[in-house]
């Protein structure tokens, strides 16, 4: 298979493997058996193209030209193959964990689930793989609209209200700051490309250079950076396997993808140190990752807890891009997939314990961890790899930021970055705590209610299906730290200036 | 001023036409209002097209020398005009025909009233 | 023939229309109508394929040469313009074989047809011709039989919609035979080409700008530009649905195109916008347009009536891109009425297919149509989103391009409100998804199932030319680019 095959492959596959499952929707064996068979096969269209980028190849595909002079474009380049791999990875474990979430919890309206599931995923992939800012774009506005349909899946006014709130943010900031952008840079630089180096050098200076970088990164309402994060917990309302793929590694990975991207292919990694142009951004990625996570701090509810958490953690990867220095950069990379691995694996945990045993305060949670072994231990060692201690991935991610902040001299991020990991002790550990040392509440008053649906293979009180997935994620953890150098290598190449 | 009198009297039908169509309640006077417009506009065209010294342009028995015709071009176009005027009271007098039908009335505020009064009775309905 | 084929455009619809009313027998008259409708549409083709080749097709009606005679003048706009009419008539009079989606009473059948028939005449006639008196008649013409269409609407108040849209366009037609006059008083002609070439230097004479103020105020009564608007809303509600498909995808653009002639060919953009400064009275204007005219959308409890007023917000694009005067302002102008005709076109023919099952078109009656008619509710959806401008759809093409030529010329303000305007799109669209896709049916809604094929077919040939023009917009941008640097360039824009 040519990497240009296999890009289109990429994205094909999973776009039909959405109608297959409407075609199938009759049958959900066979519904549910596409849908992993898809994943497989589009993470090893992925997986395929790997080597390739590794090489130095940079393949990629015109397909039609959308306006004179500019085409829709794919081209992949480390940064987006690390993305994409994050999310066809994580796609096939997401499907095995919803597979249980949905019928251990005897969802409606299932097909439109996986339908809507797979085109996401489809237009993450064209996110990663995007050649220039216009393909970005028109994949980013389809990731909104197809995701609409699964914030607000379960169809109450609740889910309505929050449908109403995810689509105003994300459509308001795209199509006012981004698409402004969009249209800025291409008058200034005549040009929509990724290039190594960046494009505006030279052409946008001063503060036009700040305002162009200010209407990128709130234009990118995905990556949450305040105020425009409100999206993030109103989405909480979606069922937990939409909140664990889309609002912990794709959807809110496309938006950092997005900023850290354009910092490196629009900007220019150099040009944006050089210019200071990205100090402003700093100071406001560090009041998101501070502000966040003292909000973090005061939630009851666990999903909202966590949704906060992704907030702060986002901050982190924007203020990478913001230091613009060789090391921040390789940890902001890095942290799209620790912080998608370990925060998935939080998320999943969320999910099994409300499929379980119907609890999402955690208050509710006091000693869960006896009846829960296998999900709480998984919550752990994910919260071990957000907080940044080793041997779990984030530690490394934090390390190469915290490297990239003292680079520039900028002891005053290092402290934010500190103080991050020290607030993340403090709204994740207590769940932890609580569940294995805390004495469990009364038992419920009415004890049907908290009986799990029959004809589910139980394990940990939850389905299977939804407990080996957190299981699966928190080895990944662990096994990030292990591979984390060999992701560095391979992001390296993208801070090479452009050839002269 | 008032060598342009001509103008004067197209400006003053102009006005009365709009003025009847704006301030007459009843869909006929309002068709009228249209009519006085569309003939001040008449009136308009008329009046440039005649040339000073001028004569019907017919060509006379004795050849055209030396003879001076108004312009016979505006009058045509006017022609013209004048049909499409009367097609368009045609047309504005059969609507308000069937609106009497359907409404029994012609006056705008009392078929403004009755629409309320339906639109009122279908929310409360 | 194919040297009358300029002539022949306008007389196969004129001579269909009578015929139809002759024949009396429906089925026959339909046939008739389809046969005038295609080949017209094949006629337009022709002429758009030999101005692209070999420049500006000149036609001598009669034999008579210009200046005295008329004279059709098909240049790039016109064959664009005519491609487009004949277009969007071969598509919808597709549509009326479901007849009662067209919400026409049987008797009145063949006189539907005769008055379609009449208006298409009437508006390709206005693109064909270079004589400035010739636009009246036939501007008379299309809109006599348009207040016709529109009286047929199944409510009495499709009646007094019609009677006002007959004053109001009346006078606007009126105010326009007056600029020709004052046109032709100061420059002995009627010959468009000919008038080009006297009123620029006329120009410093209070007649002329006289006549190009009447023309102004007069197109844009047609044009149900803001704030002289009034009665488009309501006309386009009361017709009936096949009709407002029709009216919404035509007329106003025929009227944008005696905007663009009366600006660029006539008297030119260097006195337009370099000494009347027109752009100062067009840009709010236009920007008010887009406000209040989303801002009522969001309001309304009719569909029709919101597509209606999305409508006047699209005016208000099509103008802002021409009161830019740059290349790229009129090509966002140009490209957006072919884009919004498509849109609109799509968006009121998928309401006539919802509302020939549920026999209504508030919204409320809309409930959970999403799962009953999901092929008329998907068009909506799709038409919808293009109205917002999302990336793929054709109406990011043209919101591409206005923000382009606002910042091109550094009008970031404008620009802003540009993009604040397509959100509000959102807001009047997403309104309509929701009650068609969340709010349940409930046990007293009428049983209701997906229209067949015949009214799917050229709604979704609409719908689906807003995305495929979306993906790849090579086609409609480069004729417009062509158009706008035509127009601009011959009589001088201003410079970017």
């Amino acid at each position: 298979m040519t990497p240009g095959i296999a890009i289109i492959l990429a994205l094909l596959l999973p776009a039909c493997g959405a109608l297959a499952v409407i075609l199938a929707r009759r049958h959900p064996n066979v519904r549910e058996t596409i849908t992993i068979f898809v994943t497989l096969g589009t993470f090893g269209a992925v997986l395929s193209l790997v080597a390739p980028v590794h090489a130095g190849l940079r393949p990629g595909a015109t397909l039609f030209e959308m306006l004179p002079g500019l085409p829709i474009r794919l081209e992949i380049e480390p940064l987006g193959m690390l993305y994409a791999l994050v999310a066809s990875g994580l796609w096939i474990v997401t499907s095995l964990y919803a597979i249980g979430y949905m019928r251990g919890h005897r969802e409606k309206h299932q097909t439109r689930f996986y339908a809507c599931f797979a085109l996401s995923i489809a237009a993450a992939l064209g996110i990663a793989f995007a050649g220039n800012l216009l393909t970005l774009f028109l994949f980013y506005e389809l990731l909104t609209l197809v995701t609409y349909p699964l914030v607000t899946h379960h169809g109450t006014e609740k889910a309505l209200a929050a449908g109403r709130v995810y689509l105003g943010v994300l459509m308001s900031t795209s199509i006012g700051f981004l698409f402004t952008a969009l249209v800025w840079t291409y008058l200034a630089t005549g040009s929509l490309d990724f290039r190594a180096g960046g494009i505006v050098a030279g052409k946008v200076e001063g503060w036009p250079l700040a305002m162009l970088l200010a209407l990128f990164a709130f234009g990118t309402g995905k990556a949450a950076l305040m105020p425009f994060h409100r999206w993030l917990p109103a989405a909480m309302v979606a069922p937990t396997p939409v909140s664990a793929l889309l609002h912990a590694v794709a959807v809110v990975k496309a938006g950092v993808f997005t900023v850290l991207k354009i910092v490196v292919y629009i900007f220019g990694v150099e040009n944006l140190r050089a210019s200071g142009a990205s100090l402003w951004l700093m100071y406001a990625a560090a009041f998101t990752l501070v502000a966040a996570s003292v909000v973090a701090l005061v939630k009851d509810n666990l999903k909202a807890r966590l949704a906060y958490s992704t907030i702060s953690q986002l901050a982190y990867i924007v203020l990478g891009a913001a230091i613009a220095t060789h090391a921040s950069i390789l940890g902001a990379g890095m942290h799209i997939a620790m912080h998608a691995m370990g925060k998935i694996t939080l998320f999943f945990c969320a999910g099994a314990i409300y499929v379980g045993v119907h609890k999402t305060e955690i208050s509710e949670l006091d000693g869960i961890g006896r009846t829960m072994p296998w999900t709480m231990v998984a919550f752990l060692l994910g919260s071990l790899s957000i907080i940044g201690l080793p041997p779990f991935g984030g530690a490394w991610s934090k390390w190469f930021l915290v490297l990239g902040a003292a680079d520039r001299h900028q002891a005053f991020f290092v402290a934010v970055l500190m103080l991050g990991s020290l607030l993340a002790i403090g709204y994740l550990m207590p769940v932890v705590v609580r569940a294995f040392f805390a004495q469990p509440a009364a038992p419920a008053a009415d004890p049907a209610a908290s009986r799990p649906a029959p004809g589910i293979r139980r394990f940990d009180q939850a389905p299977l299906l939804c407990v080996l997935p957190p299981c699966l994620t928190a080895a990944g953890c662990l096994a990030l730290f292990l591979f984390a150098d060999t992701i560095a290598d391979f992001l390296r190449p993208i801070l090479e200036a452009a050839m002269p | 001023m008032l060598g342009l009198w001509n103008y004067w009297v197209v400006i003053v039908l102009m006005m009365m036409g709009l003025y009847t169509v704006i301030s007459r309640n009843n869909l006929v006077k309002k068709v009228m209002g249209v009519a006085i417009f569309q003939v001040s506009i008449i009136m308009f065209y008329i009046t440039i097209a005649k040339v000073r010294g001028g004569t019907a342009p017919i060509i006379p028995a004795g050849g055209s020398e030396g003879v001076t015709y108004t312009n016979p071009l505006p009058h045509v176009l006017m022609l013209t005009a004048i049909v499409v005027g009367v097609a368009t009271s045609a047309v504005a007098l059969t609507l308000a025909i069937r609106i009497k039908e359907a409404y029994g009335t012609v006056e705008e505020d009392q078929i403004v009233r009755l629409d309320h009064a339906e639109a009122e009775s279908r929310q409360h309905g | 023939m194919a040297e009358h084929l300029p002539v022949l455009q306008v007389i196969v619809p004129l001579l269909a229309a009578p015929l139809c009313l002759l024949v009396r027998v429906p089925r026959i008259a339909r046939v008739l109508v389809t046969v005038a409708a295609w080949t017209s549409l094949a006629i337009a083709v022709t002429l758009m394929a030999e101005v692209r080749t070999s420049g500006t097709i000149t036609y001598a009606l009669g034999g008579w040469a210009a200046p005295y005679g008329i004279e059709y003048r098909i240049d790039l706009l016109s064959a664009y313009l005519l491609v487009l009419v004949s277009v969007v008539a071969a598509v919808v009079l597709s549509f009326l074989p479901g007849r009662p989606a067209a919400q026409i009473s049987n008797h009145r059948e063949t006189h539907f047809y005769a008055a379609l028939l009449l208006s298409l005449a009437g508006m390709l006639g206005i693109a064909a011709t270079g004589d400035a008196f010739n636009i009246f008649v036939f501007l008379e013409i299309s809109s006599i039989s348009a207040y016709s269409l529109v009286a047929l609407g199944r409510r009495r108040q499709a009646l007094m919609a019609a009677f006002s849209y007959l004053i109001i366009g009346t006078i606007g037609a009126s105010f326009i035979l007056l600029g020709i006059g004052f046109m032709y008083h100061m420059t002995g002609t009627l010959n468009m080409d000919e008038l080009a070439v006297y009123l620029p230097q006329l120009t410093s004479t209070r007649t002329v700008r006289v006549a190009f103020a009447f023309l102004f105020v007069g197109v844009s009564i047609k044009l149900a530009l803001f704030p002289l608007h009034q009665w488009l809303p309501n006309a386009y509600s009361e017709a009936p649905a096949a009709v407002s498909a029709f009216l919404a995808a035509t007329s106003t653009k025929i009227s944008y195109y005696l905007l663009v002639r009366v600006v660029f060919t006539l008297f030119g953009a260097a006195f337009v916008f370099g000494s009347l400064h027109l752009d100062r009275l067009l840009v709010p204007l236009s920007i008010a347009a887009m406000f209040s005219g989303s801002i009522a959308a969001i309001y309304q409890t009719n569909v029709k009536r919101l597509l209606a007023y999305s409508s006047v917000a699209q005016v208000g694009y099509m103008t802002l891109g021409l009161s830019f005067a740059t290349v790229t302002g009129l090509t966002g102008g140009l490209v957006h009425l072919f884009n919004h005709a498509m849109m609109k076109g799509g968006l009121f023919l998928s309401v006539a297919c919802i509302g020939s099952r549920i026999g209504s078109a508030q919204l409320d009656d809309l409930r959970g149509l999403g799962r009953r008619m999901p092929f008329s509710m998907a068009s909506f959806v799709v038409g919808g989103l293009s109205l917002i401008g999302i990336p793929g759809t054709v109406g990011f093409i043209s919101k591409w391009y206005l923000v382009r030529a606002a910042l091109e010329q550094g009008r970031w303000l404008v620009a802003g409100l540009i993009v604040a305007s397509s959100l509000l799109a959102v807001a009047y669209v997403w309104r309509v998804l929701e009650v068609a896709y969340f709010a349940p049916r409930s046990a007293d809604d009428p049983v209701v199932s997906e229209v067949g094929w015949k009214l799917l077919l050229p709604t979704w040939v609409l719908i689906g030319a807003t995305v495929y023009f979306g993906l790849s917009a090579d086609l409609t941008v480069g004729l417009a680019q062509d158009v706008a640097r035509e127009l601009v360039g011959i009589t001088g824009g201003v410079t970017p």
